[in-house]
């Protein structure tokens, strides 16, 4: 049942604990239980919706940038990923086998202020030997949704 | 001089009543800003990688007729299947032909048996096809109805009740459009020695069998002594979502199928090599995704099934298909009048329970083949209209 409603919220957060239970066939406190839980737990992180901002008038970069990074004894990678993660431009944030270390993606309000994040608070980070950054061009898809998809429902209004 | 057209139309076309989907069809495309569950169809696009399969076989230059029972690969992947899903056993030599669509498969396992006065018993409410195909093929449709009361199942009884000595054929189509009845192991063998007895050939249309939702879907097929006395017809459009290509198949006995491949060879030759291969691909590679649609399918029904009932359009369980049945007895209104209004003044399509046999008047169909969005929106309208209606009808009756 848990995994039901992981799966069911992850498409669509905005369906309500009565409809879950009833896609689920199961009680709907029993759901909203669970939800509570997982809430809790922190399994669940977040509601978010996914935009696509290109078609408002706000201006967004985003970039994802490969960090080479001078492990740390005991601790490794994670202490520099702590201070990098702390900045509310980095909006994610993995560690990567292969050729870099740490892929991080940054949002700004355009290319200059990105650079500049790179530039004065990245690349001069403590333990960063190199950071090598891809500007976004555009994005097609993300979190499963193709961003310029039709939803046009091209059947015949009434079928047998 | 002028053609008088009438008189060169055969007779048994002329006496045909058009769809009763036909009609219904024409009212909704007309108005504007429809929500429509009336569509029998699922609203998934066939899965990219059987879509990128066909693209790749036009690329290689696959642009040829196959054999007349189809690919051999495919055939032998359908009775990999067959087997695997349904336990059920069939040479892909001799004993499988790849069809366009299940609808040719009914069509032309119909012609090969039927002669003129032998009749073909069909439970209603049914698939429109049925009785048109019995007419055209030269037999005599005697429909058997089925009831709400017991989810629309047929039992023996009924059957054995609209037997004659012309009986030849019986139709099942389970999971059932548009009712979304299914029949157990046990609901079937009790139908198979009614079938054994009366000495028929049953003709068992088992194109929503992917989509099962309790229980695994039993083939009539796989039941013991009904092999040889089953005409399994099954395809890809409903379960693989792919309605638009044209291919189904229908497997029998080699007697059945030297006779019916005879038809298909004359009338159609070969299904499309395109859908062939990619058909191929769908039954090599499509698992995950059927699992997918099965699951989305599972939630909306269960919600939708679960909020008429709230609305107090009270509806059986349907534990197949994408279709669910519900009364509008509360409304005091006929199929027609519900589905009319019901797209009049809310603007929600679902058909008429009338268009699918007699049995069906006093019932919708509601297709579950659409978003969860739409689902919602849609069933927030009927709840509306039913409100309206449902306090004038006690108010009528009292």
């Amino acid at each position: 049942m848990r995994k039901a409603i992981l799966k069911i919220l992850e498409d669509n957060c905005r369906l309500s604990a009565p409809d879950i239970a009833k896609m689920l066939g199961i009680d709907k406190d029993t759901v909203a239980n669970e939800i509570k839980v997982l809430e809790k737990e922190r399994v669940i992180l977040s509601y978010g919706a996914l935009i696509n901002w290109e078609k408002t008038d706000e201006e967004v970069v985003s970039a994802l940038i490969d960090v080479k990074v001078t492990p740390q004894r005991d601790v490794g990678f994670d202490q520099v990923a702590e201070r990098i993660q702390r900045y509310p431009e980095v909006k994610a944030l993995y560690l990567m086998s292969g050729s870099y270390d740490l892929s991080v993606l940054v949002e700004g309000k355009n290319l200059k202020a990105v650079s500049k994040f790179v530039a004065e608070k990245l690349a001069s980070m403590d333990n960063v030997q190199s950071t090598t950054t891809h500007f976004v061009l555009k994005r097609y898809k993300q979190d499963g949704i193709v961003f310029e998809d039709q939803h046009e429902d091209l059947r015949q209004v009434i079928t047998p | 001089m002028s053609v008088n057209f009438d008189k060169f139309i055969s007779p048994v076309v002329k006496n045909m009543p058009p769809s009763g989907i036909r009609r219904f069809f024409d009212l909704v495309a007309n108005t504007k800003g429809v929500i429509s569950l009336g569509v029998g169809e699922p609203d998934f696009v066939t899965p990219w990688h059987i879509r990128e399969a066909c693209v790749y076989s036009l690329e290689k230059g696959y642009t040829m007729y196959t054999s007349n029972y189809g690919l051999p690969e495919l055939r032998k992947e359908i009775s990999t299947y067959l087997l695997k899903r349904y336990e059920v056993e069939y040479n892909p030599d001799n004993e499988i032909v790849v069809t366009i669509g299940a609808s040719e498969a009914v069509d032309i396992a119909l012609r090969a048996l039927l002669t003129p006065g032998d009749e073909v018993l069909i439970p209603e409410p049914c698939f429109v096809s049925y009785s048109p195909c019995t007419l055209l093929a030269g037999g005599t449709p005697v429909t058997i109805k089925t009831n709400a009361s017991n989810g629309f199942k047929l039992t023996p009884q009924q059957l054995e009740a609209n037997i004659t000595d012309k009986s030849k054929i019986l139709i099942l189509c389970y999971p059932n459009n548009p009712t979304g009845a299914t029949m157990s192991k046990e609901d079937l063998q009790a139908i198979a020695r009614v079938v054994e007895k009366h000495d028929l050939i049953v003709i068992s249309d088992e194109i929503y069998s992917e989509l099962t939702y309790q229980g695994k879907h039993t083939s009539f097929a796989s039941l013991p002594g009904m092999r040889e006395r089953t005409i399994l017809i099954n395809g890809f459009s409903k379960g693989f979502a792919m309605t638009g290509w044209r291919i189904g198949y229908v497997c029998a006995h080699k007697h059945f199928i030297d006779a019916i491949v005879k038809i298909h060879q004359y009338t159609i030759m070969c299904a499309s090599i395109m859908a062939q291969k990619a058909a191929i691909e769908a039954l090599q590679n499509g698992r995950a995704q059927v699992s997918h649609m099965v699951n989305q399918y599972n939630y909306r029904r269960r919600l939708i099934v679960s909020r008429l009932n709230e609305i107090g359009l009270s509806c059986f369980e349907p534990k197949g298909a994408f279709y669910v049945f519900p009364s509008v007895q509360i409304t005091g209104m006929s199929s027609d009048e519900f589905a009319e209004k019901l797209l009049d003044e809310e603007k929600v399509a679902v058909v008429p329970g009338n268009a699918f046999g007699e049995s069906g008047e006093g019932h919708i169909r509601i297709s579950y083949a659409s978003s969860l969005q739409q689902i919602n929106e849609a069933l927030n309208r009927i709840d509306n209209f039913v409100k309206r209606y449902a306090h004038l009808s006690a108010v009528n009756s009292n």
